[in-house]
């Protein structure tokens, strides 16, 4: 324990003495959850931590994937294997599919795998592990056997110039499949709190974490052993005019443009974090659609059969009477996530001003 | 797989601590760093591999390497051919191993004509593989994990899941341990620890690795992992990527090998280049291999005996591939002689046909009594017969259940969705098959 604490602490003071350099072009300004309580980390340090406490309250559990051993490319599993011992935190071979079916055999035991993918964008090759195999294991045994001791880590997201294979959001094709857990975190708390919940729920789920963030969001982290709830949206802030969705990065481009609509429209913007893709939180989306009558969603993804499309049939379905102007969706447009382009593809705080004054001028 | 990997730093979120991510880097023990290599005059010091300089250039040719033989211990009249190699197996264990055989067999036949009548969905036999399922299920022990393709009802045999319980699964009825979920022959018992079948071919193969790990990592482990796959499965990602977990990160597992010769149609020789799917093992994974006659039980078994004790002791994988001749057709929706030749079947069919070999043996010990085994065989007809009967009059599942097992708790949207269909199935009684299905 002393050790990882240590550790944190040491990458903690480290974070704050970054200073930001000119050439950082960010889309999004980071809004910290405040608990008032804890220890200032960043995301990837809330990671280790949660992965520390998993390890040692689950003596089954294990951690890997690629690289995983050395502390990881994010250093989320950094000083993890000298705790906790090669046999427990290791690195596998460079090969997804292995990965993911090795993960549902150590939870067909009984025990406690946790797998890194070590980019989103290279989960592919092990679509069909989670997609057949993962998500179908308890359905198709009729409950004889199960993996939901299982939990994928998968950094998500755009990161400034990541392009093609280092960017995507691939949440809505696993929203898709009925057996899955997916959520995503917008910061060091909800991680922590989202990993572990994940890592004990009895479903495999697939932890999806904006790699932007690891560095750039630091909160105040509680230090002990907590989980956020799962299958529930936040509301981040209240509103009566217009809801705002996202998750993940988005979450923190909706709050600076709920600011901006204040500011300049005098539009009182309600922001609700998803925080969890599938199950989703029906409830406090349709609550507040009704209320506001007016909703835009925003991802990173692409438009076309992302996520959005789902919650914006949903809640024409639930709240027809309720709306005042269609559903809007913000999103990445349907191309493939380009290098140089980046700051046109992005769903930024621009595009979702103006979908704010649209809807409106509905 | 990212071609980034190594030089993450590149990532915008990353570069910006660049400076400090090397110190990370310089702050990792060298303990940690297990590449290194002594230097040597006649070996090179690659990290890559350990292997002496030659300076004449060499293609590698795989007629190099001789094939890996196959283990036999029967010839095909039944003989011993090296007294060494007898298991000395008692009268009861060659007896069950004979009757499980007939059983297996007996009730494929019944469930595959039964099929072509309509009565159930879909089958597929076991022909010609029955020793490789009941030799190397006699040579394991109950704690050992199965996981399987779908040809290896065998082994489930040997462990005694019940003609009731294979023919409720094939019906999918209210007794089905699967819930009416699966196709027929996707079989699984908790009970006999035989994790239940799935169609996408070579999935459990990462998975039996991963399950081994997690084994060898329990105090006092004695209990291994064998997976069973056919050749034709090798082919795909998920075989390459068990047999090189297996071997690096030695795991308890023995990857068991079917090579029947065809996957559905296609021949062996389609489906690969080099010397079966053994070949692949000591060369290619660095992993022990054993390849044996797959008709002669007495090989099957003697060989997972020595797999068996083998990954236990050591912790490591074995590569094993059985040889036979897939007798049936694919399956019920397949006729084999449009792709081969029926000749070739008979031999198969008669003279190296695994129960035929036991057969003989029996006789030279004197053990085998022509009007017993007519008699098993009858009352296995009967058995399996009147078991079709029952299970098909048996009801189907609530239908409810269709909606249970997809999380380990309800979620709110799938009771919602269950309440739907409810209230629709209220209104259109009439128009669905309520009667066949429990209430």
């Amino acid at each position: 324990m002393k050790a990882a604490q240590k550790a944190i602490r040491w990458f903690t003071n480290m974070s704050l003495n970054i200073r930001p350099i000119a050439l950082t072009r960010s889309h999004f300004t980071y809004y910290p959850s405040v608990l008032g309580t804890g220890v200032k980390m960043n995301m990837f340090n809330a990671i280790n931590n949660a992965l520390d406490l998993a390890l040692s309250v689950d003596k089954s559990a294990l951690l890997f994937g690629e690289d995983v051993g050395f502390g990881g490319v994010f250093r989320c599993s950094v000083n993890l294997r000298e705790k906790y011992g090669k046999e427990r935190v290791f690195n596998s071979p460079l090969c997804e599919q292995g990965i993911a079916g090795f993960a549902i055999g150590v939870a067909n035991t009984g025990a406690t795998a946790i797998a890194e993918i070590q980019f989103a964008d290279y989960i592919f090759p092990s679509f069909d592990q989670i997609v057949n195999e993962a998500a179908k294991y308890r359905y198709r045994s009729g409950g004889l056997f199960d993996c939901g001791s299982l939990t994928f880590r998968v950094p998500c997201g755009a990161v400034g110039h990541g392009a093609l294979y280092h960017s995507q959001s691939p949440e809505a094709y696993f929203a898709h499949t009925p057996g899955l857990r997916v959520v995503v975190p917008r910061g060091p708390i909800k991680a922590k709190g989202l990993l572990l919940a994940c890592i004990r729920d009895p479903n495999p789920c697939i932890v999806f974490e904006p790699k932007t963030l690891y560095r750039a969001a630091v909160e105040e982290v509680p230090t002990k052993y907590y989980t956020s709830e799962l299958g529930k949206a936040d509301i981040l802030r209240k509103g009566k005019d217009v809801t705002l969705i996202g998750w993940g990065t988005q979450v923190h481009v909706l709050l600076e443009v709920a600011e901006l609509a204040k500011r300049y429209f005098n539009i009182d913007c309600e922001v609700i974090d998803l925080v969890s893709i599938l199950p989703w939180d029906t409830n406090a989306i349709c609550t507040s659609a009704k209320k506001t009558g007016r909703v835009i969603i925003a991802h990173e993804a692409p438009l076309t059969q992302g996520f959005g499309s789902e919650l914006a049939s949903y809640i024409q379905e639930k709240c027809f009477l309720n709306l005042e102007a269609p559903v809007m969706r913000v999103t990445g447009w349907d191309t493939p996530f380009p290098h140089v382009f980046e700051p046109f593809y992005l769903p930024d705080k621009h595009r979702c001003l103006s979908a704010i004054t649209e809807i409106f001028n509905y | 797989m990212s071609f980034l990997r190594k030089s993450v730093h590149l990532l915008g979120a990353v570069a910006r601590q660049q400076h400090h991510l090397k110190s990370v880097g310089g702050a990792i023990s060298s303990a940690a760093r297990d590449f290194s290599s002594e230097p040597s005059n006649n070996f090179g010091n690659f990290p890559g591999a350990k292997a002496p300089f030659v300076n004449k250039l060499k293609l590698i040719h795989p007629e190099d390497y001789a094939p890996i033989p196959i283990y036999r211990v029967m010839d095909q009249d039944g003989y011993i051919a090296d007294e060494t190699q007898d298991p000395q197996l008692s009268r009861d264990v060659v007896e069950k191993m004979f009757r499980d055989m007939l059983l297996l067999n007996t009730m494929d036949k019944i469930l595959y004509e039964s099929q072509r009548q309509g009565r159930i969905s879909f089958y597929m036999t076991n022909f010609g593989e029955e020793a490789s399922h009941i030799g190397s299920a006699a040579a394991l022990e109950m704690r050992d994990l199965i996981y399987g393709q779908y040809r290896e009802a065998g082994v489930l045999v040997w462990r005694g899941f019940r003609i009731d319980q294979f023919i409720d699964q094939c019906y999918g009825n209210v007794d089905d341990l699967g819930r009416g979920k699966q196709m027929p022959v996707h079989y699984g018992s908790r009970e006999l620890n035989f994790v239940t079948i799935s169609s996408p071919l070579s999935t459990q193969m990462p998975q039996a690795v991963g399950a081994a790990y997690a084994m060898k990592l329990k105090p006092d482990n004695d209990a291994c992992v064998v997976c069973y796959f056919g050749e034709g499965a090798s082919s795909e990602g998920d075989a390459h990527a068990a047999f090189n977990f297996a071997a690096t990160l030695g795991c308890p597992v023995i990857l068991f090998c079917r090579n029947n010769g065809f996957a559905i149609s296609t021949p062996s020789h389609e489906q690969y280049k080099g010397d079966g799917i053994a070949g692949r093992g000591p060369m290619g994974y660095g992993i022990a291999t054993i390849r044996v006659d797959g008709t002669d039980v007495f090989a099957v078994y003697n060989a997972m005996k020595e797999a068996r004790e083998y990954v236990l002791r050591e912790n490591k994988p074995v590569v094993f591939e059985a040889l036979a001749y897939r007798v049936g057709h694919h399956s019920t929706s397949d006729d084999s002689t449009a792709y081969r030749p029926a000749e070739e079947i008979e031999v198969w069919n008669n003279e190296e046909h695994p129960i035929s070999k036991l057969k003989k043996y029996m006789v030279h010990k004197g053990w085998f009594d022509e009007a017993d085994e007519t008699a098993f065989i009858k009352d296995i007809r009967k058995q399996v017969l009147k078991q079709i009967a029952v299970s098909e009059k048996k009801l189907k599942p609530n239908w409810r259940e269709m909606f249970e097992g997809v999380y380990a708790e309800m979620p709110e949207h799938l009771l919602d969705q269950q309440k739907q269909l409810e209230k629709h199935i209220e209104a259109h009684k009439d128009k669905y098959p309520l009667k066949n299905f429990q209430q």
